[in-house]
């Protein structure tokens, strides 16, 4: 296949995102199955250092601009686009973050190229690429070829463990130069989480309650189950938005990502951006009146049944037996 | 301002998806759709800047089952004009749909100028691309994505995107600008029954023709599936309190309660 692999890496603050290990070893494999080099592309102002880190690849390439001390995609997606002209990669894995994402959609629209969503898994086959992804919030996969030239693949969270993508080695860094437009769009500053609130991080239990709530209201009967339990109540996406819940206590790929002892999800489907947050914790008990939702498929145990009915019964039998 | 709003339906994955007889395409002999959820915040967001700043909220979409009542319900929450784009083929690639939309918006009276476009961020069946991005880059304006906050001022937008860990990002972007909409300010406003059926009485959904594009390549589905499940939850059977019980006794096995 011509061309070479190339992994974004993503920084933050300094720091590499785990998805960036992840996708150093997927980007492993593929460039196995294909026969080309493994190349990392790191983009930032200052993080040369950081580059080091990167040594799962056989390069990194590293492109050092003051545009892009700060998180603006359109600079990203400039810097990527005249690497990629130059150098011409066979395909490009984007991580599917909410910092990232913005990087590949602008990268593919500037080169005119779709922008391969929800992949799970990759394949180099036959000087094409083969991707398995994930639709309709889990309910289906798709098998997938991708032709196009270069192929932009946004990779999911946990398609490989990080830790296959890590390496002692320090790695081989080339300093690359990329000449920015000027910004259109402006970052200002970071908005740090409202501090004060329960830290859903550190809590060995969870009561977690998703669309299955149905009103706000309902929200007092997971509380309850969390105060006999000794637990914090937390929440998916769609509680979050209808402000059931605030921020801090949203589990997710845009809220936190939690490893709590026990994970308690009612009326939680299970989309993928949920289970990036809670896959982590060591106990997964799923209440869902329905059977085939995905959360059943990550949960060590599970009831169709209605959480309504659910949770005052639990509050009981716990409380029975924490006063027996 | 003016906001124009784009919009799609989807299947509702309430409902049980099954693979269609081409073995690459859901069934959709029985399938229900939904407004996207995101589209429903982009929704929710136009409406939130029109409230403040006054102007007008154009929504386009793709013509589908059940899209009239989608659109006079946004006209009864507020929006002023619908427009549905017809004689398209429903289960078009996202990078099919952009094209359309791409076309509709050149060439149909009165969609532009705008101070913004609004869209949701992503869909359940975004397989090859996100629609916001390729919006704006071929208008030739600028975009930002996950999107949950924006306020007006002069030509200015300043929006909140969110990143991870609960941390957000604050931008400031010239109008007009492309926005994906993670989530509105405020959940989607509930409209009574009644407001709907006035607008349906006094609303018109104006139609265009779909343009004849060139459908999208690079990436072609092989095969659908159900997903194979590496495991599954060991289910507890019984009633609530028959669950409750059973579960209290595993938890307490592990010292969990």
């Amino acid at each position: 296949m011509a061309g070479n692999i190339w992994v974004l890496a993503e920084a933050s603050r300094g720091q590499f995102s785990e998805i960036t290990f992840e996708l150093l070893a997927l980007g492993r494999e593929v460039a196995g199955q294909a026969g080309a080099p493994l190349e990392a592309v790191l983009l930032g102002s200052n993080a040369r250092e950081l580059a080091q880190k990167l040594g799962a690849a056989d390069t990194v390439l590293y492109a050092d601009n003051a545009a892009l001390a700060d998180p603006v995609p359109e600079s990203a997606a400039a810097a990527l686009a005249q690497l990629i002209k130059e150098k011409q990669p066979a395909a490009v894995l984007v991580p599917l973050t909410n910092i990232s994402v913005d990087v590949g959609v602008v990268l593919a629209a500037q080169l005119g190229v779709p922008f391969l969503n929800y992949c799970k898994d990759l394949k180099a086959e036959g000087g094409n690429f083969t991707a398995t992804c994930v639709l309709y919030g889990g309910k289906m996969e798709a098998a997938v070829s991708v032709s196009a030239k270069p192929a932009i693949i946004g990779v999911l969270p946990s398609a490989r463990q990080a830790d296959a993508g890590r390496s002692d080695k320090a790695a081989t860094v080339t300093d690359v130069a990329v000449t920015l437009p000027e910004q259109k769009l402006k970052f200002k500053k970071y908005l740090e989480p409202a501090a004060g609130d329960v830290d859903i991080t550190k809590q060995n239990i969870l009561i977690s309650v998703g669309r299955g709530i149905q009103t706000k209201d309902n929200i007092e009967l997971a509380q309850e189950l969390a105060d006999v339990m000794g637990g914090a109540v937390s929440g998916s996406r769609p509680v979050i938005d209808q402000g059931w819940l605030p921020l801090t206590r949203q589990v997710g790929k845009s809220g936190m990502n939690v490893k709590p002892k026990l994970y308690l999800a009612l009326g939680i489907s299970g989309a993928p951006e949920h289970q990036e947050g809670m896959r982590g914790a060591q106990l997964i008990v799923a209440v869902n009146t329905d059977a085939k939702a995905p959360i059943f498929n990550i949960a060590h145990y599970g009831a169709a049944i209605d959480l309504l009915e659910f949770a005052p019964a639990m509050k009981e039998a716990v409380a029975k037996r924490k006063g027996a | 301002m003016d906001i124009l709003v784009l919009m799609k339906v989807v299947p509702d994955v309430v409902e049980e998806l099954e693979v269609g007889p081409d073995g690459k395409s859901l069934d959709t002999s029985f399938l229900r759709t939904i407004l996207n959820e995101r589209d429903d915040h982009a929704l929710e967001q136009a409406l939130l800047l029109k409230d403040k700043h006054g102007g007008k909220i154009t929504l386009l979409t793709l013509d589908a089952a059940d899209i009239d009542d989608v659109l006079f319900t946004a006209l009864a929450k507020g929006a002023d004009r619908a427009v549905k784009i017809g004689g398209v083929e429903s289960a078009q690639s996202t990078q099919t749909v952009v094209k359309i939309f791409g076309d509709v918006i050149a060439k149909t009276p009165g969609l532009l100028p705008a101070d913004l476009i609004l869209t949701g961020v992503s869909a359940i069946d975004d397989l090859d691309g996100l629609m916001a991005a390729p919006i704006a880059q071929q208008l030739g304006w600028p975009y930002t994505g996950v999107v949950t906050g924006v306020t007006m001022a002069d030509k200015t937008a300043t929006v909140i995107k969110e990143f991870a860990g609960g941390v957000r990002g604050e931008y400031d972007v010239p109008t007009p600008a492309v926005l994906g909409i993670q989530a509105a300010e405020k959940p989607p406003r509930y409209v009574p029954v009644a407001k709907v059926r006035a607008a349906m009485k006094s609303a018109t959904i104006e139609t265009v023709d779909a343009p004849a594009v060139e459908a999208a390549a690079g990436v072609e589905v092989q095969q659908m599936a159900k997903p194979q499940v590496g495991g599954h939850a060991e289910m507890i059977e019984g009633s609530p309190e028959e669950v409750a019980e059973k579960l209290c006794e595993l938890l307490a096995q592990r010292g969990l309660i």
